[in-house]
């Protein structure tokens, strides 16, 4: 395959002297869709702000291609703050735009890009408070998006999401995925098997990666979620463990 | 009750040369807290705003008794606190907010020990507390004036910046924004502000200079910039009418100004297009209207100041 737009190499990072993720190895290549897939505290924020070079591991190395888009959970962004669409999509670029400068022709080109690639162009004028979930997810999608990234990283972005919402989403991430590289944590597990090309299963460290189609064995799902053999995840997954046929 | 139009040739008569310097202070004041109190107001850090606001007192009560600059010694102090908060909030174990409540009393209690210290204390005790139209020099004026004006250069060169972490913090630490050093530009953005007006308007009623015409343009639009034209047009328009009231009933100026603009924001409250009382009275949720046709609301204010003059 052709050099990674992230290589993550033998990464342990610790958060407050207590370690969160250890020996991680991750590859992820353009074209790519993968979800990252674990409990609450397994560690998936923090390898998304590893990645970003918001944490700094304690052993391993983190390298990227190119620029990194950060889509992180909606309740970080004030939506009740006085912005446009537009205003909130332009933000992604501030340091790109640089000090004491003001935003130019590029910029507006960079974000009318962003937003028809989100498909929100025609809201591009409206209070971001005034916005839904599906639409509201979509900004930080074009905020991100606004600088072109190689990569994209998305923290849960279905959560508090209704099922048209989610599709739609779905839709425009394995559009995205098609021409960079795409990781998304997320807790939809049967959405991830369905609609992602591999799948990292993460409890600290990664206890499988793969294709859907590879992750065919119930055991690492068993062990990364601590459900029992006759838990409905399994069964919803379409994974029956030997001893239960 | 001297009239309106009295009150203008008090304005112009050279016998009276203080009380346009008063006018001229508060009015500088108001545009500048209206600024920088919509940063205050939008980021939910109105305490913070409080805590600065007292934490300068012994700063000015410093420099009062050594006869040097208020606004170096209100700086210093104010600065010293925001610092102070910053790093003692830095650990997990307490909130900022409760940070904030030990050190701005602190302050305060500070400022109280100091002044009490000083010979013929109370009237000045007073003066710092609650604000006077007398005793604004010329000085003041353009100390006032040019510190205002290099606080608003700083508030235009960064506003992108401040406007990033406000939205997003996360999102601002991952694009690399020195997101810290930007907290402690706003900090001292707002003690700043604080100490220029407190002359006027007082310790104790700063406060609402910052925060009232802030939240009260908040209330009619849903756009920064119109916010940051309006907050500091009914800062003014309170800080006229106020020392007005204040001359003419021989009201405390900074009560004045504070009362003028509550009722500001309260006519605001029920007259907003769209969010306020009346609107939602009569039915406004009859579909979604165009947010193009956001913008016509600068002309309010205005309408408010009718409202509250006499």
């Amino acid at each position: 395959m052709t050099t990674p737009a992230v290589r993550l190499d033998r990464v342990s990072v610790d958060l407050g002297g207590r370690p969160v993720l250890r020996d991680v190895a991750l590859d992820l290549y353009r074209g790519e869709l993968v979800a990252l897939l674990g409990p609450n505290g397994a560690g998936k924020t923090t390898l998304l702000r590893t990645v970003l070079g918001l944490l700094r591991p304690r052993t391993g190395t983190v390298a990227v291609d190119g620029e990194v888009g950060y889509v992180p959970q909606r309740h970080e962004f004030a939506w009740d703050y006085p912005v446009s669409v537009e205003g909130a999509v332009l933000s992604g670029r501030v340091r790109r735009i640089g000090w004491f400068r003001q935003a130019g022709v590029a910029d507006h080109q960079a974000v009318r890009a962003a937003l028809d690639r989100v498909r929100m162009t025609h809201l591009r004028t409206r209070p971001v408070g005034e916005l839904s979930g599906g639409q509201r997810q979509r900004v930080l999608v074009a905020r991100a998006l606004a600088l072109d990234p190689q990569v994209l990283l998305l923290d849960e972005p279905f959560t508090g999401l209704d099922v048209p919402s989610q599709d739609h989403l779905t839709e425009l991430f394995v559009e995205l995925a098609a021409e960079r590289a795409v990781l998304m944590t997320t807790h939809d597990l049967v959405a991830a098997v369905h609609t992602c090309t591999r799948l990292c299963l993460l409890d600290g460290s990664v206890v499988a990666l793969g294709t859907p189609d590879e992750l065919h064995d119930p055991a690492p799902w068993m062990r990364t979620f601590g459900a029992s053999p006759t838990s409905p995840l399994l069964r919803a997954l379409g994974l029956v463990p030997q001893e239960a046929l | 009750m001297i009239s309106p139009l009295e009150f203008l040739q008090d304005l112009t008569d050279p016998d009276l040369a203080f009380l346009r310097k008063a006018v001229l202070v508060a009015v500088m004041s108001s545009v500048v807290c209206g600024v920088v109190g919509c940063h205050v107001v939008l980021r939910g850090m109105a305490f913070m705003g409080d805590a600065v606001a007292h934490a300068v007192f012994p700063g000015l009560a410093v420099a009062f008794l050594l006869q040097g600059s208020l606004v170096v010694g209100g700086v210093v102090a104010g600065v010293v606190t925001a610092v102070l908060v910053a790093l003692f909030s830095q650990g997990r174990r307490l909130r900022e907010d409760t940070v904030i409540g030990v050190f701005f009393v602190a302050a305060f209690a500070l400022g109280i020990v100091i002044v009490s210290r000083a010979p013929g204390y109370t009237g000045t005790l007073e003066q710092f507390l609650f604000g006077s139209v007398a005793g604004v020099v010329d000085e003041d004026l353009y100390v006032v004036g040019a510190v205002g004006s290099g606080l608003l250069l700083v508030a235009l060169l960064l506003h992108k910046e401040i406007v990033a972490v406000s939205l997003d913090r996360e999102m601002a630490r991952s694009a690399r924004l020195p997101v810290l050093a930007l907290d402690l530009v706003l900090y001292v953005m707002v003690t700043v502000a604080v100490v220029i007006s407190v002359q006027t308007i007082g310790n104790v009623l700063v406060l609402a200079l910052l925060i009232t015409p802030a939240a009260t343009a908040r209330l009619l639009t849903d756009r920064l910039g119109p916010m940051m034209l309006v907050a500091p047009l009914v800062g003014s328009a309170s800080a006229v009418v106020g020392v007005y009231l204040s001359w003419a009933l021989d009201l405390p100026t900074g009560g004045a100004i504070v009362l003028v603009a509550t009722v500001a924001f309260l006519v605001a409250w029920c007259l907003a297009p769209r969010h306020g009382l009346v609107a939602r009275g009569r039915g406004a949720s009859a579909g979604r209207r165009d947010v193009e046709q956001d913008q016509p609301f600068v002309g309010v204010p205005g309408r408010s100041g009718a409202v509250t003059g006499p």
